[in-house]
């Protein structure tokens, strides 16, 4: 007999006889709070930052004053074609090895903890949003949901291959629980909230 | 409303004191109560140790002796908790199940039946309350720190209104101290660390006494105070409560 | 495992050292206090590990259906699933993924299950080179050490000993001490294994049966790090991983990194749904025990665990006996509920290894009862005889005194039967009670003898 078969034998023989119930999730995640103050406050808690933006043309100005525009640049958004490259999709994901700023765009942000929704279908290369020194993530405003259960909500059976939710730099305390960011990912997260 | 004293064997034989402060102070308090004289062990002992199988014997014992009150108090949250959660009688089990449900802890008897809200008096000194995990995660005498749910205590609420009482706020409130039955000398290193560092927390706010609901533990405090020579006095809760009236 | 001592003899040699105990138990201590103050912000906070618990609940009672609906989806998103009954097997499918790749090195993120199969040591005997990502798991790595916590796995280290295995493996300056400098060493090293190795293992921490996906939680990015770089993704999870929907991730997703580090969520929470064009994505699904834990009505409810390490850093043995004195995967209170299934007579000590405060309880965010499961444990392994015989001998004797008044009341006048046999001290030649602490003074007479004395209704009795 394979493994699959008496493994899923022995479960059935020795899981519990009755179903118990699954619980309803719409009591959850109904405090009201400022969405947009809270999302802000968590953000800088965790170690990311974030800059009030009317349009991308304030995203152009903002990135050629606080990066190094003379390192590689990559984005999948069009718009801000003028200071990265947008010829990047199809290549080997070890190509983006070298990459100092990555430019996304989020399909929403959660303000309980600061994570940005973001699927493969706006990433380009699912580790184009890992792979670089510096991330950089536009939400809009309106974009932005209370909590978890509003995300999953918004998700709902939306079709990707990966997704992922991206709360601030990459970071670590492993030695002796002194906080690191830039463990492995970026080093530095910035949220351009737009109107 | 007749009252049974249920006193653990380890403060019948080490610390009658506090069976006597226990029993005054029931009294004091207007209750009818009697100390059934051939009470043993509730058998926790054993049965933390792996023996439950071997506590019916003291499970018996223990129905003869108080079956017959309307109320069991015991100035140990642990012994409480253990015959509320482990009293069996194969013959009698409506029996057992009853007498589950009438054993009570001292402060919480007197907060919840007897429904005293404060017993005058007057303690002038710095206190220490230890909690001990059995009368607070087990019997929910009070709130507990890990949960995210409104404060309450029943000792400290009648602590509190002793007249010169300065009761402390430690830094860890409600850390085990270590004593934890036979793990007292089982794990012999980790238990007198815990100990150690509950009294810490306790000398840090500069206490006169360390109170608390259970003996057990505050004897294993005490054995480390006395070792360290240390000026800092056990007091169980019952004989602060029945030194004020 | 290279820790044969028991817990209470390897507690005690890592108690020697009072200064690094305290360090310990402060810098878990304020994990913990940083779980508390994130746990708070969130009033529905006990609501919240309710219905998590009720989700797993549901998850273990209909755990067959959810596993078929879970595989038939992963296939469909491209997935190649595996089924392996026990530690071996899963090393061995492991591995032949490998060979089927050619492959000889790894780059493997966090899981708790490869550590409890020992996969690594088994890969390094077929001759695989195996890099842990994890900063934490490249230090205790690098040191032939396990992890001591299952979110910290270097906890039990000082930034001196990390400076020190770092200067060793990877010549960073001898004495330089700084966090930083050391992560920034460590982060050159590790890009360098994400660049070039083609097969990247992970853990999961949940897998969704209504999607076929699974979710993988990290901070540093590693787990992502290598699979998106890498040709073949391998995740194994324990069986029990499996979640019904999609939507019920929000709920476990609050409570996860809240519990564990007191963080509002994880930096990533990847979502692995199909395999990236023309590479392999490979999921091994583990028993290796868990179907036998699942049907011990006591003790099945262990199986809820999501892997926060709550439990440890609240408890107040773990905090003083670092994870190696558990000499099991997965360390304190919940590894003292998850071991004795594996292998009751090597973990016998375990369940014992507790003072039953019930504080892990009360932090577990999928409510697991763990110190009445302590308790149950200590039940079982004394009725299947994983107990000295001395011990079990001097609680009969006890019993039998206890039991009856006429021998108790005999004994305490030949001598006070408490006295000499008060139960902490039972068989105990050696009375380890007086190491370090005072027994209470005998007083003139019990609380016993001054009741016939003294107490009115007592006189009268005697008078009748």
């Amino acid at each position: 007999m394979s493994s699959r078969t008496t493994i899923l034998e022995k479960i059935k023989q020795n899981q519990p006889k009755a179903i118990s119930e699954l619980p309803n999730l719409g009591t959850l995640g109904l405090e009201s709070f400022e969405i947009l103050d809270k999302y802000k406050t968590v953000l800088k808690g965790i170690g990311g930052d974030f800059v009030e933006v009317p349009n991308y043309d304030a995203i152009i100005s903002f990135v050629k004053k606080n990066y190094a525009t003379e390192k590689r640049m990559i984005t999948t958004i069009p718009e801000l074609a003028e200071i990265a490259a947008t010829d990047w999709f199809n290549n080997d994901p070890h190509t983006l090895e070298n990459v100092e700023l990555t430019l996304v765009k989020a399909h929403f942000g959660v303000a309980e903890n600061s994570a940005l929704w973001v699927t493969d279908v706006i990433s380009g290369q699912r580790v184009a949003v890992f792979i670089p020194q510096y991330l950089a993530i536009v939400v809009h405003k309106k974009d932005i949901v209370e909590t978890m259960h509003q995300a999953y909500d918004r998700i709902g059976n939306q079709e990707y291959d990966f997704g992922t939710f991206i709360a601030g730099p990459s970071k670590t305390a492993d030695i002796e629980q002194s906080l690191v960011l830039g463990a492995h990912g970026a080093r530095g997260l910035t949220v351009f909230l737009m109107d | 409303m007749k009252i049974g004293l249920f006193i653990p064997c380890y403060v019948d034989q080490f610390y009658p004191k506090v069976a006597i402060a226990t029993y005054e102070l029931l009294q004091k308090l207007g209750c009818d109560v009697r100390f059934p004289i051939k009470q043993t062990c509730c058998g926790q002992p054993m049965a933390n140790s792996g023996y439950e199988h071997l506590t019916k014997g003291c499970d018996t014992n223990f129905i003869a002796n108080f079956s017959e009150f309307d109320y069991i108090v015991c100035p140990s949250g642990s012994c409480v908790l253990h015959v509320k959660e482990h009293l069996h009688d194969e013959n009698n089990e409506a029996l057992a199940s009853q007498m589950r449900k009438r054993v009570f802890e001292l402060t919480e008897f007197i907060t919840d039946i007897l429904k005293i809200e404060m017993i005058p008096g007057n303690f002038p000194h710095k206190v220490g309350m230890h909690q001990s995990c059995h009368g607070q995660r087990g019997l929910k005498l009070s709130q507990m720190t890990e949960l995210n749910a409104p404060f309450f205590s029943k000792p400290e609420q009648l602590l509190s209104k002793i007249k010169g009482i300065n009761l402390v706020s430690l830094s860890r409130k409600d850390e085990c101290c270590g004593f934890g039955g036979t793990f007292c000398v089982t794990e012999e290193a980790i238990s007198v660390k815990m100990g150690q560092d509950r009294i810490k927390d306790h000398e840090d706010h500069q206490v006169e006494y360390i109170t608390g609901g259970d003996m057990s533990c505050l004897m294993h405090l005490e054995g480390i105070l006395k070792r360290q020579k240390s000026p800092i006095k056990i007091i169980h809760i019952a004989e602060i409560l029945n030194a004020t009236i | 495992m290279k820790n044969n001592l028991e817990h209470s003899e390897a507690a005690a040699i890592f108690n020697k050292d009072v200064k690094r105990v305290d360090w310990h138990d402060e810098t878990l201590w304020f994990v913990r206090e940083k779980r508390d103050k994130a746990a708070f912000q969130i009033p529905e906070w006990e609501l919240l590990r309710e219905t998590a618990s009720e989700i797993k609940n549901n998850v273990l009672s209909n755990i067959h259906d959810y596993l078929l609906e879970f595989e038939s989806n992963a296939q469909k998103n491209g997935v190649i699933i595996h089924w392996a009954a026990d530690a071996d097997e899963h090393n061995k499918i492991v591995h032949s993924i490998m060979e089927k790749h050619g492959v000889k090195q790894m780059v493997k993120s966090k899981s708790m299950l490869t550590e409890e199969c020992h996969l690594n040591e088994y890969l390094f005997e077929k001759g695989i080179d195996v890099i842990d990502s994890d900063l934490g798991e490249r230090i205790v790595q690098f040191r032939k050490e396990p992890p001591s916590h299952i979110v910290l796995p270097a906890i039990h280290l000082k930034k001196e000993d990390v400076s020190e295995t770092f200067h060793e493996h990877l010549g960073t300056e001898k004495g330089n001490n700084d966090p930083q400098y050391l992560t920034e060493a460590a982060r050159l090293h590790l890009r360098d294994a994400f660049l070039t190795r083609k097969v990247a293992l992970t853990g999961v921490n949940f897998a969704i049966a209504e999607t076929g996906e699974i979710v993988v939680c990290t901070n540093e990015g590693n787990a992502d790090m290598g699979v998106h770089l890498a040709d073949v993704h391998i995740a194994c999870m324990g069986f029990e991983k499996i979640i019904p929907q999609r939507k019920h991730l929000s709920v476990f997703l609050r409570l996860l990194a809240r519990s564990a580090t007191g963080q509002p969520i994880t930096t990533f929470s990847s979502h692995f749904k199909t395999p990236r064009d023309g590479k392999e994505m490979h999921i091994v699904i583990v028993d290796n025990g868990r179907t036998t834990q699942l049907g011990r009505e006591d003790f099945r409810s262990s199986l809820k665990c999501i892997r926060c390490g709550a439990c440890m850093n609240t408890c107040p043995v773990y905090r003083r006996s670092g994870g190696h004195s558990y000499h099991n995967a997965v360390a304190g209170p919940i590894g003292s509920i998850l071991a004795p299934n594996l292998d009751m007579s090597k973990n016998a000590d375990l369940p014992f290894a507790s003072t039953l405060c019930g504080s892990c309880t009360n932090v577990c965010p999928v409510k697991i009862d763990i110190h009445d499961q302590l308790y149950k444990w200590r039940q079982v392994l004394v009725k299947e005889g994983h107990t000295p015989l001395g011990k079990t001998v001097a609680m009969k004797g006890m019993a039998t005194v206890l039991a009856n008044p006429m021998v108790f009341d005999f004994a305490g006048k030949a001598g006070r039967f408490v006295m000499k046999n008060i139960p902490i001290l039972v068989n105990n030649s050696l009375n380890p009670w007086y190491k370090q602490r005072e027994m209470p003074a005998p007083p003139e007479e019990s609380f016993r003898e001054w009741y016939k004395k003294n107490a009115k209704e007592s006189k009268d009795k005697q008078n009748e």
